[in-house]
């Protein structure tokens, strides 16, 4: 048999394929001739036949059936044999296959050979692909050749005791002295890997992690101070030729060091503290020219803000990530943000500081880029700059890739949520992502956005307005189409009265209002959903419009064959309601109560009162319909002082009892005093107080303290508890009452604690009070806040056990709490 | 901790391979068939770093060659860059003057 070609001739004739198929013929070809060359069990060519199997592995074909000839070569001889014979086990072979067991010996005799090369392709090979039970076996030898001064070996068996640990994690004991001495090697090969060996042992295991940090006594051998005198001298020392990357010596090494340094300082006060100054140090002395420095003071960054360092070196860091973000190269930039990202939840002022430098990253071409800066600027997103932010992040929805626009819609309806200054922004800021993303946001957006337009009731002409000029462009974008038609039908007879306060009233007939919903039912671009909310408002119009409902007793009968079986549904039930129910028609389909906000994203409720479903709201409505938006008004106008209000059923502008709330975050928000004279007088009387309370003492939220007056619920045998209350204007439901407890007594009361029981319609949650001692003497009181969820506005009735230790017994009680003031739960 | 490291040319032909977490073999392939995609598709003027999946691409182009390193979150990914040109500066002195031939036609494994 003719000798078997070389691997060059092989990869030559390979790369003249010019098909795949061709190149696989070729492969299968020369697979056939090494497998009958293997049989023949020829010992001069193996290596060679072993190194075109490698390659051909390498490109993708099966090369399983060397993996014994690789077994082979390693028990051979000769040093050429042995080293691809080791090469072909680490690419061939792992722990899967049973072959390779057999190699345990082998290595075993070759870990002690008089070549160090030989000993370092066995240590390489067991440190790559070593099962547990080849590292049990060896472990003692690996150990050996650690500890000795050979530097060539010390590192490669730094590397395979590395392994070894990870496979092996029990082992990690026995290498614990070995490592004592490691570090204090000068071949910058062995610090390396004695680092990376470490810095796994660190990772792995927190006893070793704890024994590394204990400073010991008299003794140079505590860690970190070594490690920092290792990087003292890599920073300070002049150039050396071996080690240097463009004019820093060994940044691997100092990255290294710094990663462990980062490891042992976490949570540790006492470690933190020796490797301040050294930090300082390569943050100060690093150059920043060339991506070396950069990686490096990238690496010390990271180490900087895990560790308790002090707050001058915090601010440094996050300075060093701000001129990081003004940098012209990208990796440099992706890298800043990732980085701010980590630590906007800690050190979020300082973040904040680079703001405007982020938002301009928005505009970046690079993906990556775009996405980390759009992150960051949701997690920088407070009161304050929230209507900047927004105008930065809608025309970034408008310019950027499709991948984005679903999160970043939704991100903007989060902060607007939590941070509108007024409703009118918040509805002006949903429907311009409605415009320009709408086909992207989620789905549960919807009934959310319709229970905020609900929610403020004096923009509904306003709102309505708007939605109809949105459709009448373009009616594709299905949640647009899907509020708009909601609200047309709910408050059509504002858009055709052309009241609107807030714009230029557009005039518009009944017809035309009409035109555009059926136009919505036709189109093929509307999905079924979207039909039927638009088929519901055009019944909802038969009460409010008077000159067309025979034209909505025509559509309406139309749709009552339609193929859909939803629409068919609702067009034959409401029908119905045309020809035998024609009496009730009014009453179910008067205006809808302000819905319940149950949670941010909680469906269940949401959607029962939503429109939609109106086949099920036949029978209950219309009786409370009326009284919830006055019970709104009678507390709002109570808090302001004014006088009492006779509840008023809303049919059509029901914009006059429940605009007192308005009037009220109108005020705090842009100042601006609009429309209705009736309670207009009443905020002028009440407004200093409310202003200086919104301003000056620290509400829990962002919203009006309400000056509810505060009881003392409970005062006996000298302990005295006084209750504070305040709603938020968000969630009408929710009352957040502070207790503070104070003890006139001559001793404390330690072991303190309040529980609380309410009656089943209220939730209860009772967060952690600041302590558990009263001091005596009514030096000092301990608060603790408790929020109560009411929403069905019952009268506030709690039952509180207090328990506490006073003059060495423990004492208990149990008393009803019944004198709530009606605005605290109202 | 490093994942792979792939050196592959433009059209698509894999001239490097060394895993260091085990992976099919024909998962292999369409790794790199899709990693290459992706670095193919990324302009001059864009960020080496791609999130791909749940891990890190670190990738880098030296004529029509690119090499791409797989990390994972823990790692620095400017060492990693810095690492690459540290390797592609290694493959010069030794071969000197370091073309894609020399990297197809040596065992540059062993190195």
């Amino acid at each position: 048999m003719p000798a078997p070609i070389r691997l060059r001739e092989l990869i030559r004739t390979i790369r003249t394929a010019r098909t795949q198929a061709e190149e696989r013929e070729m492969i299968q070809k020369e697979c056939a001739a090494i497998r009958s060359s293997f049989r023949e069990e020829d010992n001069t060519y193996r290596c060679r036949n072993v190194a075109k199997l490698l390659y051909m592995h390498m490109l993708g074909y099966p090369a399983h059936f060397g993996q014994l000839e690789c077994l082979k070569l390693i028990a051979s001889q000769k040093f050429t044999d042995k080293r691809i014979g080791y090469l072909g086990a680490m690419l061939l072979l792992d722990e899967r296959q049973d072959v390779h067991l057999l190699m345990t010996n082998c290595i075993k005799n070759d870990l002690n050979h008089s070549t160090q090369y030989v000993q370092g392709l066995a240590l390489c090979t067991l440190g790559c692909m070593g099962s547990s039970e080849m590292c049990r076996d060896l472990a003692g030898e690996v150990e050996k050749l650690l500890k000795t001064s050979n530097s060539y070996l010390r590192k490669k068996a730094a590397l395979c005791a590395v392994h070894v640990i990870r496979k092996v994690p029990e082992l990690m004991e026995m290498f614990l002295p070995a490592t004592k001495n490691l570090l204090n090697e000068k071949n910058h090969g062995v610090l390396h890997t004695s680092v990376v060996l470490l810095t796994e042992m660190c990772e792995r295991s927190p006893d070793m992690l704890a024994h590394f940090r204990k400073v010991r006594q008299l003794s140079s051998s505590q860690l970190v101070p070594q490690l920092v005198r290792i990087l003292k001298n890599l920073i300070m020392s002049g150039y050396s030729p071996e080690h240097d990357v463009s004019g820093i010596s060994d940044p691997f090494l100092q990255v290294r060091i710094l990663r462990l340094l980062r490891i042992l300082g976490r949570n540790d006060d006492d470690s933190s503290e020796a490797m301040n100054d050294i930090l300082a140090q390569v943050a100060t002395n690093t150059e920043t020219s060339k991506n070396v420095g950069n990686a490096i003071l990238y690496e010390t960054v990271l180490t900087i803000m895990d560790i308790k360092s002090e707050s001058g070196l915090r601010v440094l860091a996050i300075n060093i990530l701000g001129r990081f973000l003004l940098n012209n190269d990208k990796n440099i930039r992706y890298v800043a943000l990732t980085s701010l990202l980590k630590t906007v939840q800690t050190d979020h002022n300082a973040v904040q500081r680079h703001r405007s430098t982020i938002v301009d990253c928005l505009k970046d071409l690079d993906v990556s880029i775009k996405r980390r800066a759009m992150e960051l600027s949701f997690a920088l997103v407070n009161g304050n700059n929230v209507r900047g932010m927004m105008k930065e992040l809608l025309y970034f929805l408008d310019s950027c890739e499709p991948e984005f626009k679903a999160d970043c819609a939704s991100g903007i309806f989060l902060a607007a949520e939590k941070y509108a200054p007024s409703k009118r922004w918040h509805i002006d800021t949903i429907m311009r992502v409605l415009t320009t993303a709408g086909s992207y946001v989620r789905d549960d957006a919807v009934p959310n956005l319709i229970q905020l337009i609900t929610n403020s009731v004096e923009m509904h002409a306003y709102t309505v307005q708007r939605l109809y000029k949105a459709i009448l462009g373009d009616y594709s974008q299905q949640p647009l189409v899907q509020v708009a038609s909601w609200c047309i039908g709910e408050y059509g007879d504002l858009l055709v009265s052309g009241q609107c306060e807030e714009e230029e009233p557009i005039q518009v007939t009944e017809d035309e209002v009409l035109d555009i919903l059926e136009s919505v039912l036709i189109s093929n671009m509307s999905a079924s959903v979207t039909r039927g909310y638009a088929l519901t408002a055009i019944m909802k119009l038969s009460t409010r419009f008077t000159c067309t409902v025979n034209r909505i007793k025509k559509v309406v009968s139309i749709y009552g064959s339609s193929i859909d079986v939803e629409l068919q549904q609702r067009a034959v039930e409401y029908n119905a309601l045309f020809k035998k129910y024609d009496h009730m028609r009014p009453a179910l389909l008067e205006r809808m109560p302000v819905m319940e906000k149950v949670t941010t994203n909680g469906p269940a409720e949401i959607v029962q009162t939503n429109g939609e479903t109106e086949t099920a709201v036949l029978e209950t409505k219309p009786p409370p319909s009326g009284l919830q938006p006055a019970n709104q008004a009678n507390d709002l106008l109570d808090l302001l002082g004014g006088s009492d209000i006779t509840p008023v059923i809303p049919t059509a502008p029901a914009i006059k009892p429940a605009c007192a709330g308005g009037e009220l975050l109108d005020l705090l928000g842009d100042l601006n005093l609009t429309g209705s004279p009736v309670s207009a007088p009443a905020p002028q009387i009440a407004q200093p107080p409310f202003l200086l309370d919104g301003l000056t003492s620290p509400p829990l939220f962002n919203d009006v303290a309400a000056g509810i007056p505060s009881i003392t619920a409970y005062n006996k045998n000298g302990l005295k508890i006084d209750f504070t209350f305040e709603r938020s204007n968000t969630n009408p439901s929710v009352t957040v009452i502070t207790i503070q407890a104070s003890n006139s007594t001559e001793l404390d009361m330690t072991d303190f604690v309040f529980q609380a029981a309410v009656p089943k319609t209220f939730q209860l949650q009772l967060l952690s009070p600041s302590s558990s001692v009263i001091p005596a003497f009514n030096s000092g009181t301990i608060t603790q806040v408790i929020k109560v969820l009411n929403p069905q506005k019952q009268q506030l009735r709690m039952r509180i056990k207090l328990t506490y230790n006073h003059k060495g017994s423990a004492m208990q009680d149990l008393a009803e709490v019944n004198n709530f003031p009606p605005q605290s739960w109202q | 901790m490093i994942k792979f490291f792939l050196m592959v040319n433009k059209q698509g032909q894999t001239r490097l391979s060394r895993y260091y977490e085990h992976v099919e073999i024909n998962k292999r392939t369409i790794l790199e068939a899709e990693v290459i995609k992706n670095c193919l598709s990324r302009s001059k003027d864009e960020c080496s770093f791609i999130e791909y999946k749940d891990f890190k691409l670190v990738y880098r182009q030296y004529a029509a060659l690119f090499i791409v390193v797989g990390i994972d979150q823990t790692e620095n990914e400017m060492a990693v860059y810095e690492l690459i040109h540290n390797f592609v500066e290694v493959l010069d002195k030794y071969f000197s003057r370091v073309s894609e031939l020399d990297v197809s036609f040596s065992e540059i494994h062993l190195l």
